[in-house]
Order: C-alpha cells, then sequence, then structure tokens
C-alpha cells in the first residue's frame, strides 16, 4: 500500500463533514475527486491522520439557479459540467475551460470544488473562477461566508480557506447572453498543465467593449487578473482596437517562474501574443494581431 | 488506521470484503480480487494502464480507494469477453489493427474504449482520439491503436487492415 495510513470517513451532510473537520483540528484532509490527491497520498507528500470523503453527500452536488447567479456543487464531475447543457448555455467559458482540465478519465473523477481549493496556479479552473467573478462558499462549524475567487488565492497551492472549511457551493454570476469567451492554453501535450494559458469574458455594446474580465493561469504563484489590461480595454471600440499594446499591459500584471518545463522568459514571449492573438480572434478582428 | 466492509459488483460476481482505508482500488483489483488484468503503471495517474470502468465510467483505478468503490459495479479487463471467450468488439479490433505490442497499456486502453463504445454511443474519432491521450504507450507509436480506434468508428482506411 503507498499511501501512508490514516482513518478514512465518508461523512453523508454536510454538518457531519465540518464537525469531524473541526474536531480534527487540521489534521485532516477533504477528499473530492482525488484527482491531484491521490498521487500526493501516494507518493507521501500528504499524510493527513483523517481523510474526509465529501463523495457521498448529496447537497454538494448538482446546478441550481439562484437570485442571478448559477450555484454549482462543488462535488459536480469535470465531465457532468462538459455534458451540462445548463452550464453549456448560462456559463460557456466554463465548459471551455473544463475540456482543457486533465485527461478525459480524469475528469470523470475529478470534480470543480476539489481543483478550486487546491490551487494550482496553472490550472484551468482558478483562473475560470476568477475572469468570470465566481464566488466560492465555505462552511465550518463557526458558520458560513462567501469569497470572490479573485481573493481566494493567496500563493500557490495556498488559499484562503481555513483547515476547517469545505466548500459548499461555487455561485458563477450571470453574463450577458452575447458575451464573448476568450480562452487560450499552451501545453506541450493535451492534458498536461498549461505552460501559458488565458480566459477572459468581453461584453461588446454597440461597437464598444462595455466589460472585460481576463485571468491569467500558470503565469504567476496564484490565477491572474489583467485588471490593466481591462481597465485599458473598457469604453474602447473594437475596431482598430491596439491588442498588441493591451497585450503589454496584460503581461505587465504577470510574474511568470521558470522551471524545468518553461523559463520565466518564454512565458512571457508566448503569453504577450496569446493575449494579442487571442483577443482579436474573440472580438472578431482578423487584421489587427 | 480504519477497516471497512464493501460490497462491489465485480465482472458481474457480487465481492464482499474487507479493505484498509488507505488501499487503491487498483491493489484491491489486483490482489485481493485476483484480477491482475489491471497493470498498474505509475501509481499516480499519469499513465493510465490501470484504467478500469466504474458505473460505466473510465477512471483511473490508482486514483481511486477501494472502500470508494463500495456499492459499485466495476468492471476490468477479465468482465469483456464474453464466457464462451468471444472477445468484446474493442478487443477484436486491437487484435486486428496490431494495436499492441507488450500489452502492459493495453488494459487501460481497452477499457476506456469499451466505456465510451458500450450501448448505443457512437463516438467520433477525434472523440476516441483525445480520450487516448490518457494513456502512454510505449511501443505501438499509436497507429495501431488508431487503426483500431477508426474501424470502431467506421472510419478505417481502404486497406488499412488488409
Amino acid at each position: 500500500m503507498k499511501p501512508a495510513p490514516f482513518d478514512y470517513v465518508a461523512p453523508t451532510s454536510v454538518e457531519e463533514a465540518c464537525a469531524l473537520l473541526a474536531e480534527a483540528g487540521g489534521g485532516a484532509t477533504i477528499l473530492a475527486g482525488g484527482q491531484t490527491l491521490m498521487p500526493l497520498l501516494a507518493l507521501r507528500m500528504s499524510q493527513p491522520f483523517i481523510l474526509v470523503d465529501v463523495n457521498r453527500i448529496a447537497a454538494l452536488q448538482g446546478v441550481t439557479r439562484g437570485d442571478g447567479a448559477t450555484r454549482i456543487g462543488p462535488i459536480m464531475r469535470q465531465n457532468d459540467i462538459i455534458a451540462d447543457p445548463t452550464l453549456s448555455r448560462l456559463l460557456p467559458g466554463l465548459v471551455t475551460a473544463t475540456h482543457h482540465v486533465g485527461h478525459h478519465q480524469t475528469r470523470n473523477r475529478g470534480t470543480i470544488g476539489g481543483s478550486l481549493a487546491f490551487g494550482e496556479p496553472a490550472a484551468e479552473l482558478p483562473a475560470t473562477a476568477v475572469a468570470l467573478g465566481a464566488i466560492i462558499e465555505l462552511r465550518s462549524t463557526r458558520g458560513i461566508r462567501r469569497i470572490a475567487a479573485d481573493a481566494f488565492y493567496l500563493g500557490p497551492y495556498a488559499t484562503a480557506m481555513e483547515p476547517d472549511e469545505l466548500v459548499t457551493a461555487i455561485h458563477f454570476p450571470d453574463w450577458p447572453p452575447d458575451t464573448l469567451i476568450a480562452f487560450r492554453e499552451v501545453s506541450r501535450r493535451p492534458g498536461d498543465f498549461a505552460l501559458v494559458g488565458l480566459i477572459g469574458a468581453v461584453v461588446v455594446d454597440q461597437g464598444r467593449i462595455a466589460r472585460a474580465s481576463m485571468a491569467w493561469f500558470g503565469m504567476g504563484p496564484t490565477p491572474i487578473k489583467a485588471r490593466q489590461a481591462e481597465a485599458a480595454m473598457i469604453g474602447q471600440a473594437t475596431a482598430g482596437l491596439d491588442v498588441r499594446g493591451i497585450a503589454e499591459l496584460a503581461i505587465a500584471d504577470t510574474d511568470p517562474f521558470s522551471d524545468h518545463h518553461a523559463t520565466r522568459d518564454y512565458r512571457l514571449t508566448v503569453g504577450r501574443r496569446i493575449f494579442a492573438g487571442t483577443l482579436a480572434q474573440t472580438l472578431d478582428l482578423r487584421a489587427a494581431a | 488506521m480504519s477497516d471497512h466492509k464493501i460490497v462491489v459488483g465485480l465482472n458481474g460476481q457480487t465481492i464482499h470484503a474487507q479493505v484498509e482505508g488507505r488501499l487503491t482500488l487498483s491493489d484491491f483489483l489486483r490482489v485481493d480480487a485476483g484480477y491482475t488484468g489491471t497493470h498498474v503503471g505509475c501509481e499516480h495517474g499519469v499513465c493510465g494502464a490501470c484504467t478500469v470502468v466504474v458505473n460505466g465510467k473510465a477512471v483511473r483505478s490508482c486514483l481511486m480507494l477501494a472502500v470508494q468503490a463500495d456499492g459499485t459495479h466495476v468492471t476490468t479487463i477479465e468482465g469483456l469477453a464474453a464466457s464462451d471467450g468471444t472477445l468484446h468488439p474493442v478487443q477484436r479490433a486491437m487484435r486486428d489493427a496490431h494495436g499492441l505490442q507488450c500489452g502492459f497499456c493495453t488494459p487501460g486502453i481497452v477499457m476506456t474504449l469499451a466505456a465510451l463504445t458500450a450501448g448505443d454511443a457512437k463516438p467520433g474519432t477525434e472523440t476516441l482520439k483525445a480520450a487516448l491521450s490518457g494513456h502512454i504507450c510505449r511501443c505501438t507509436g499509436y497507429q495501431g491503436i488508431m487503426r483500431a480506434v477508426r474501424s470502431l468508428t467506421g472510419d478505417a482506411i481502404a486497406g488499412e487492415l488488409a
């Protein structure tokens, strides 16, 4: 057996799960889809005393429509997100990004909540939650709190979640039906983490950019919002937009790292190119980039 | 450390077992249940060799705990062929197209293709090819496997299986 010994518990209610997490005093780890956690257990990089499997909690499943937002249960499997007709209509950006998460076989187990809570800086879903303005709902025996995805990520694999908290919902606000989605990921092979990735939502009204929200993945310690680029785009006419200039501003907000997959310079160069190209393609500016 | 009683539908049989919490499904299948057709390569979710079908879906059995399979139906490579030995269409296609050499990765690949082509599902060649990105084969260069895929989807190129 590869993992170190632990006690396995599979609560069937959120209350029971929160009580177990509180009681464990930081010694528990939550098991959702397990597609990242199981390798960490196998390599003994993670050695919890208690593994709290939340897969049997019905309240953490499903998609529901609320007040101007869509609530997604955190244990919804990534392939179920791809197959969900409501999400394809309301959140096409989320569905597009989810296609790029891992492989078919891992998406059959991997969950949206697990991916968001793990906080891998090169992963698609945290950046998607940031770009689309998602709110992450956390619950513990101390109560419920909601944190904007934008404020949730503190560093690589570090989030605002406390050890006794459980993600109980992800709320994605409605975007106008004609919102344009920008998505581009550069990776060596399908299913690899991104070397450089970008997701964004742009609303164009009468030829001018009314809203823009863009987030990078793989370009720093957390998902990174391209705030300077967003600010520069708002109010601009799409015709003749200086996409290269805006890409420079988008790059200025990043802080990529060098590793054995790619250097910092490579990521900056590729990021600059894909931001300009993807923005032009999204806005249908064929000649601009 | 915790022990758990589980009941798993395995290749059409009901298996009762007692497992430690940390036992992976792949080790349970091979060591406890004796179905060694499920191959274990990397044991951390990269290679795809250990892929089995759980409740109709292809999953990596090294990334699931045996205790999580409680109450599910699991099919391994041993559960595909008919009891008289007639091969499953995916097995036949892989044999006819020389989709394997050493065969280590083959059970996982066959289980992914079997899950995606089960019942009335008619996935296209590109869908199956994308799903195969979750498997690593070091022998074939994938060309034989893709021939098998094309014969399953009806996209076979004239003469390629002759």
